[in-house]
């Protein structure tokens, strides 16, 4: 089970009652949409997860399995819009109610988009192939246990509409961000001793790019998540 | 205009009322209080009703929408023990008060009801009817106005080769709108329409929607319908009643996607009521 998985299904334990309202069918379907949802985030995560052993342990059987792997989040995507499409015709739902929907339609298609990173980690993964690293890629990996959290808090905060938890996810954007700069520098500095492994010096440049956009993904998610709770548009990629 | 409204004329207007500044207005209502006998139906409510404009009064089933309504045209006043306080004020004059002759007021605020109710004669007569009492004899005249008021109320190529064929004889929304074309035959600024709609089948719900949009060129319109979907389609704002209380009154984008009280959202939602 994934951390975002864990996460809310503890959550979830804790209140138990299903509450019976005057729309309790719209709110049964509402809250499967947002499970189908929450089942594609934890596929992504485990599949970003994946792509990044895969790089570390030169992995090809893996890096493929990840990359086979990205049809079943695509039609999980389907599934999401189709099922959101159905609700808003048939349900005709106003105020917040159409905000979660449509905030449920975003948040998808940026899990369908990190979905996609994990991919491409996966590809450089393979392009390096079994060529030794040129360097220990420590620092990658911190980076991606950062953009992982944010991933983990996103959601959490999509699935509880927790605003505090979305601001907390979109600031540790910043030190991404940081990681992001200095890290690509560093990988510059290697072209001109060791001009043979430049396939590798991008493939991994590339990687920090992508997990980069796994972070910004999640800043989505944590904007989306202020919008669905309070209405009002912010930007917390600043 | 507004003199032909006084029974007998009065002395210097002290009405100092929002529609003096702001043109646009076509209503003020300042603590509108309603009764039944002993029973408020109305609480002290205030709010202003824009100039050609559709606005819809929401809310469940006697939260006093209904009872607002009619209290614009004084249609209250045909129901026993029912008695207003407060003011609305229309052209300089509050509609309220006991100088108004109600006639002539329910000629420049006209009102649809529910179900349609066409008199039992021809469609020509339906239109003509109300002109005649008021005065209008020249058949060219009532033939000018019947076309015109057909043709407001979008029924005119449906009904103009049977005109002298009972009202009875159309469909449930053809009725409707020649109850429309009856009311804009008189010429009237304001148009109250009581869930206009809500007896029609989906086609002539649709006509009558898209008349009653058209219609806010000419007039300001007045609605109350318990369907969400025609209040979110149809109307620029959006007033929400409940037990006698007006609750939220807003743009109806602002209401439907994103209201300021918690009771709105759970009516507009259909969580209760």
């Amino acid at each position: 089970m994934t951390h975002v998985l864990k996460v809310i299904l503890q959550e979830d334990s804790d209140d138990g009652v299903t509450n019976l309202s005057t729309r309790s069918n719209f709110d049964n379907n509402l809250k499967q949409l947002n499970e189908l949802l929450l089942n594609m985030a934890s596929q992504t995560e485990k599949a970003i997860k994946e792509a990044m052993l895969a790089l570390i342990n030169q992995d090809m059987e893996q890096a493929k399995a990840v990359i086979d792997g990205d049809n079943e989040i695509d039609d999980m995507e389907h599934e999401i819009h189709d099922k959101a499409l159905l609700l808003i015709a048939r349900e005709s739902p106003v105020a917040t109610d159409l905000r979660k929907i449509n905030v449920a339609l975003k948040v998808s298609s940026e899990v369908e988009r990190m979905a996609d990173m994990a991919v491409n980690i996966a590809k450089s993964a393979i392009h390096i192939g079994r060529e030794k690293h040129i360097t220990e890629i420590v620092d990658i990996h911190k980076m991606m246990e950062i953009a992982l959290e944010m991933v983990t808090e996103s959601i959490t905060a999509f699935y509880s509409e927790d605003i505090s938890l979305a601001q907390r996810c979109a600031k540790r954007d910043d030190q991404v961000d940081k990681m992001f700069g200095s890290l690509i520098q560093e990988l510059l500095s290697f072209i001109p001793h060791n001009p043979n492994s430049t396939n590798q010096i991008i493939q991994l440049a590339f990687v920090c790019r992508f997990i980069e956009r796994i972070a910004d993904h999640s800043t989505n998610i944590a904007e989306n998540v202020v919008y669905l709770v309070t209405g009002e548009r912010i930007n917390l990629n600043d | 205009m507004a003199s032909a409204l006084m029974n007998k004329p009065t002395g210097k207007q002290e009405v100092q009322s929002v529609r003096q500044i702001n043109k646009e207005l076509i209503l003020e209502v300042n603590n509108l209080e309603i009764f039944y006998g002993e029973k408020r139906a109305v609480n002290e409510i205030s709010m202003v009703i824009e100039k050609n404009s559709i606005t819809a009064l929401i809310g469940p089933s006697g939260c006093g929408k209904s009872t607002f309504l009619r209290s614009i045209n004084r249609m209250n006043d045909l129901i026993p023990g029912a008695r207003a306080e407060g003011e609305i004020i229309y052209e300089d004059l509050n509609i309220l008060s006991e100088q108004i002759n109600v006639v002539a007021l329910r000629k420049e605020i006209g009102m649809v009801f529910q179900k349609p109710n066409p008199f039992p004669k021809s469609i020509y007569e339906n239109i003509t009817h109300a002109l005649k009492f008021a005065g209008i004899k020249k058949k060219s005249m009532l033939d000018e106005i019947v076309e015109e008021s057909l043709q407001k109320a979008a029924l005119w190529d449906e009904v103009k080769d049977r005109l002298h064929k009972s009202a009875l004889s159309l469909s449930g929304g053809q009725q409707q709108r020649l109850c429309i074309a009856r009311t804009i035959a008189m010429k009237p600024t304001i148009m109250l329409l009581d869930e206009p709609s809500s007896a029609l089948d989906p086609i002539s719900n649709a006509k009558v929607e898209e008349l009653i949009i058209d219609l806010k060129k000419d007039y300001s319109i007045i609605i109350v319908t318990h369907n969400m979907q025609q209040a979110s389609r149809i109307s620029d704002k959006t007033a929400f009643f409940f037990k006698g209380d007006l609750i939220e009154y807003d743009a109806t984008e602002k209401i439907f996607t994103n209201p300021s009280v918690k009771k709105t959202e759970e009516y507009i939602s259909g969580r209760f009521g």
